[in-house]
């Protein structure tokens, strides 16, 4: 359609926000928009090329799945193997809602807790569906051979996870994204050993290719060569992972970038609730100014810890001697009814205030304990060993402490972001032909992500919602014929080069991670777990200010024709300070508290956030209208049908 | 706020290996460096990287991403240790507290003739991808699986089969392995398989066709030093590679190509 109509400009938000929800009953719409969606002829399929960017969760699964299906795919990752991508690090499970533990669980109840923990920011339909697939991943995931967590009987294990009441996570030990991303990863050598999938790993998405309106490729460069290439096809898949290292210190691996989805921004693809982030509350405090990311610790260790400080501020006791009446237990203290298991964004907000009232501990008093002398006490070592022991060992390699004789410290970091590329039903953004799956998107999560969603939702997406709905551009729209030597690709190619080239001719003093440490501070203490507006305006100000610095003092060394990850770094950087601009402008925006996104001007007596669902129940998307102009904010109204609008409590 | 500047400060010395491209010679570079115990090894790699790049000179490439010892890209080799002293370790998990101060360090790449040098510390382990591909999965189109609790496993074999996919395929084993064996890495993978119900329709196939890509790609073979076991980040058991010799010799005397239906 709109390759042959470029793009009228429709007047009204919801004409340019078309979220494509089908009708009928929430349980009913996603087979019945299965059913109403076009399909691809299997022998037309291989007439279809798709180029999928990123191969973690959403990326290897949809690779896979596409390819299994008769389209010719084009993989493409960062890394020198696909099966590095950050899925890889996710360490405590995934929700399925096979109520196997006969607890009252259900499709519909993983649905409502999806979308009461979003603090009612997400979509619905969207929402349902992604509980009724979470079923056949579990499925999809054992088939092919995933060594998840299983009882004496044989049956698969299940526990309860932050926030939830029913144990509906799988898991494998702690290290259940490495073994789902595994899976996929064997999925995707299936077809790529058969033929039907190409892999491109080190290369990294410079530019979306879109000729009248359509998506038809990407720029990428080569990062062993140097080489800048072009890649024509009729669908890009966007698996790009999401924008945690705007903070430069976060839980993300230290690639993760948001260029590739920033670059399709700049191309028409507009940026969904860019202000939600989620802090996780049980990582490893940083150590000092080297530090270069900061490490989880899942937070199925709240099951068996207790969060607590001491009672006094500034107590320098060791916590071996503080007696129990002079330990301050607050989350179970402050909601008796979830006590340690407050979903993540009230947990980390709650750290940061008793350290903010000068009863934080360790050396940096950024901290506060998780204890386990009780499940010791109650199950013995080697319980709580079986359960944790990963972990465990893992904090005492970094920390030097064994967290058998004394509490963990922890504090919140930055995790994961629910925001991302607008999407309508089909995953499709304002681009058409341009899908975005996973963290990438926005969809599911609205203002704050349920503890092992996430993993959920990158399967859901590459498995069993994009196969299905890419068909609704790939045989609903006439594709023409486009090569890359189109004009649109000598253009965008040429744009490419001139940015590295820019990059390289700064020649400053600066390094790319002094920057790019600045520019954290900046978002951490302006925009992370507790934002105002004058501390937003302020921030503004200062991403203006390091911008302008960057690209007249940053020092770039080397050669753009071979491998040279300084450059890589510099490239990446500079997207995340344009980005900066545009999360720090949605959360000043959205003038409420809602789940990650708290505003203190907007909070109950006791603290808690406070929505306001009158003028905020929807969700922002950005467009970019060209360099220097100001980004336009649409809204899509969020409706709910079945979920009521209540305040969240965990009282 | 963070501890006083000179808690924990100590100054080492790198002898790091340079190379700037596949093929090229190499040859060691010397700099000490002012470190913290607390900092990883990789970071100390940063604090060196942002000096040199600041004094116009040309910084180390090596490959990282998650650090925190999953994601199998750090592939470092310290005084001729893969992932350097500590037991159980990634490298970038090594933190500085396991060094005194003063220390002189070389760090080398993983060397291997199947896993060629692509720049300094970064190296191609494309050769393993290629294993995997050759038999490291089930046969199942997404869609066609059937009830995750309809096939009962019992919980050591699910147990076992976790511990061998636990390989995070970072090359240790073949680094440490006086043969460059791949038989750690490729014998755990097919473990995994062997173990589970899933992959027993495939098994004779799997292991004779990553054996032989194993082959093909010029990795050596085991003489039983257990050196990859040693240098296992993730502690994967040499008694893999026993099963690995196994279920090869097995499936090389079964008689019993894809048209069989009894595998046993």
């Amino acid at each position: 359609m709109a390759h042959d109509n470029p793009n009228p400009r429709p007047s009204s938000d919801s004409a340019i926000l078309d979220s494509k929800v089908p009708s009928g009953p929430m349980s009913e719409r996603w087979s019945k928009h299965k059913f109403d969606l076009k399909l691809v002829n299997p022998a037309n399929r291989r007439k279809f090329e798709v180029l999928v960017v990123g191969t973690g969760l959403a990326g290897a699964s949809a690779a896979a799945s596409l390819a299994e299906m008769g389209y010719k795919v084009k993989a493409f990752c960062i890394h020198d193997s696909p099966r590095r991508a950050h899925s890889i690090a996710a360490q405590g499970g995934i929700n399925a809602a096979k109520n196997y533990k006969n607890d009252g669980d259900s499709v519909h109840r993983l649905f409502y807790d999806t979308v009461k923990g979003g603090d009612y920011r997400s979509r619905e339909s969207n929402v349902h569906r992604l509980a009724e697939v979470s079923v056949q991943i579990i499925d999809q995931c054992v088939a092919q051979g995933v060594p998840f967590a299983r009882e004496y009987g044989g049956l698969l294990d299940n526990r309860s996870f932050g926030g939830a009441q029913v144990s509906r996570t799988f898991y494998a030990r702690g290290q259940t994204g490495q073994q789902l991303l595994l899976g996929a990863y064997s999925a995707l050598n299936r077809m790529i050993q058969a033929g039907r999938v190409e892999m491109y790993t080190r290369r990294e998405m410079l530019d979306l290719v879109v000729v009248d309106g359509v998506t038809r490729g990407i720029i990428t460069r080569n990062l062993t060569t140097g080489e800048v290439e072009r890649f024509a096809g009729h669908a890009v898949l966007l698996c790009t992972g999401g924008y945690g290292n705007v903070f430069y210190l976060s839980t993300n691996a230290k690639n993760s970038n948001v260029t590739a989805a920033w670059r399709a921004h700049k191309r028409g693809a507009f940026f969904a609730n860019p202000c939600y982030t989620q802090i996780h509350p049980t990582c490893i405090p940083r150590s000092g100014e080297y530090q270069s990311k900061l490490t989880l610790m899942s937070e199925s260790l709240r099951n068996d810890g207790r969060v607590w400080v001491p009672r006094k501020k500034g107590d320098e006791r060791k916590p071996s001697d503080i007696p129990e009446s002079e330990r301050y237990y607050y989350l179970e203290e402050r909601y008796p009814s979830f006590g340690n298991l407050v979903p993540r964004d009230v947990a980390s907000r709650n750290a940061k205030s008793v350290c903010d009232d000068g009863q934080g501990v360790g050396p940096s008093r950024e901290a506060v304990y998780l204890d386990f002398a009780g499940a010791i006490s109650r199950d013995g070592q080697p319980a709580v060993a079986a359960r944790y022991g990963n972990l465990f060992e893992m904090y005492e390699r970094i920390t030097g402490d064994n967290p058998y004789q004394t509490p963990m410290r922890i504090y919140p970091a930055v995790h994961y972001t629910m925001g991302g590329l607008w999407v309508d039903y089909n995953l499709e953004s304002t681009v058409p032909g341009l899908f975005v799956l996973g963290e990438a998107n926005f969809s599911d999560h609205g203002a704050n992500r349920l503890g092992a969603s996430a993993l959920m939702q990158g399967l859901a997406d590459g498995y069993f919602v994009v196969p299905a709905t890419i068909a609704s551009h790939l045989a609903g729209r006439k594709l023409g014929e486009v090569t890359t030597a189109h004009p649109a690709f000598a253009a965008a190619e040429a744009d490419s080069r001139q940015r590295l080239d820019a990059l390289l001719a700064v020649n400053g003093s600066r390094t790319v991670d002094s920057f790019h440490r600045e520019l954290g501070k900046v978002m951490w203490n302006k925009c992370g777990m507790a934002r105002n507006e004058a501390g937003l305006q302020s921030a503004l100000a200062e991403i203006a200010g390091l911008r302008q610095a960057f690209w007249q003092d940053v020092k770039v060394i080397g050669d753009p024709n071979t491998i040279n990850q300084d450059l890589e770094k510099a490239g990446r950087l500079a997207d995340f300070m344009e980005f900066a601009e545009l999360k720090v402008r949605d959360a000043l925006e959205r003038d409420e508290s809602c789940g990650g996104h708290f505003r203190e001007e907007h909070q109950t007596e006791d603290g808690e956030a406070k929505r306001d669902d009158e003028h905020f129940a929807h969700v922002a998307a950005w467009e970019y209208r060209g360099e220097g102009q100001a980004e336009v904010r649409h809204k899509e109204a969020l409706t709910f049908e079945e979920v009521k609008l209540t305040t969240r409590s965990y009282k | 706020m963070i501890q006083d500047a000179n808690h924990g400060a100590m100054r080492v010395t790198l002898d790091i290996w340079r190379q700037s491209g596949a093929g090229a010679p190499g040859k060691f570079e010397t700099h000490t460096v002012d470190a913290n115990e607390h900092m990883s090894f990789l970071e100390l790699l940063d604090v060196l990287n942002e000096r040199l790049v600041t004094e116009g000179k040309d910084p180390v490439a090596f490959d990282h991403d998650c650090r925190e010892g999953i994601c199998g890209s750090c592939a470092l080799t310290l005084d001729g240790k893969p992932h350097g002293p500590r037991a159980r370790t990634t490298v970038c998990q090594l933190h500085m507290r396991e060094f005194t101060d003063g220390a002189h360090i070389r760090v080398e790449p993983f060397r291997a003739t199947a896993f060629p040098v692509v720049k300094d510390l970064a190296i191609d382990r494309s050769a393993f991808d290629r294993i995997q591909r050759a038999g490291g999965f089930v046969s199942v189109n997404t869609g066609a699986a059937p009830d995750a609790n309809a096939t009962l496993i019992r919980k050591e074999a699910a147990d076992e089969a976790f511990d061998a996919a636990a390989c995070i395929g970072c090359g240790a084993c073949v680094a440490a392995c006086p043969n460059a064996a791949a038989m750690l890495f490729t014998g755990a993978k097919v473990s995994q398989y062997a173990l589970l119900p899933q992959g027993q329709p495939e098994r004779r196939e799997r292991v004779i066709a990553m054996v032989e890509q194993m082959d093909r790609e010029g990795f050596g073979n085991c003489t039983n030093h257990y050196e990859c076991e040693a240098a296992c980040p993730k502690s994967i058991s040499v008694t893999n590679i026993a099963r690995l010799n196994r279920e090869y010799m097995r499936a090389m005397l079964l008689e019993a190509p894809r048209s069989s239906s009894v595998e046993e």
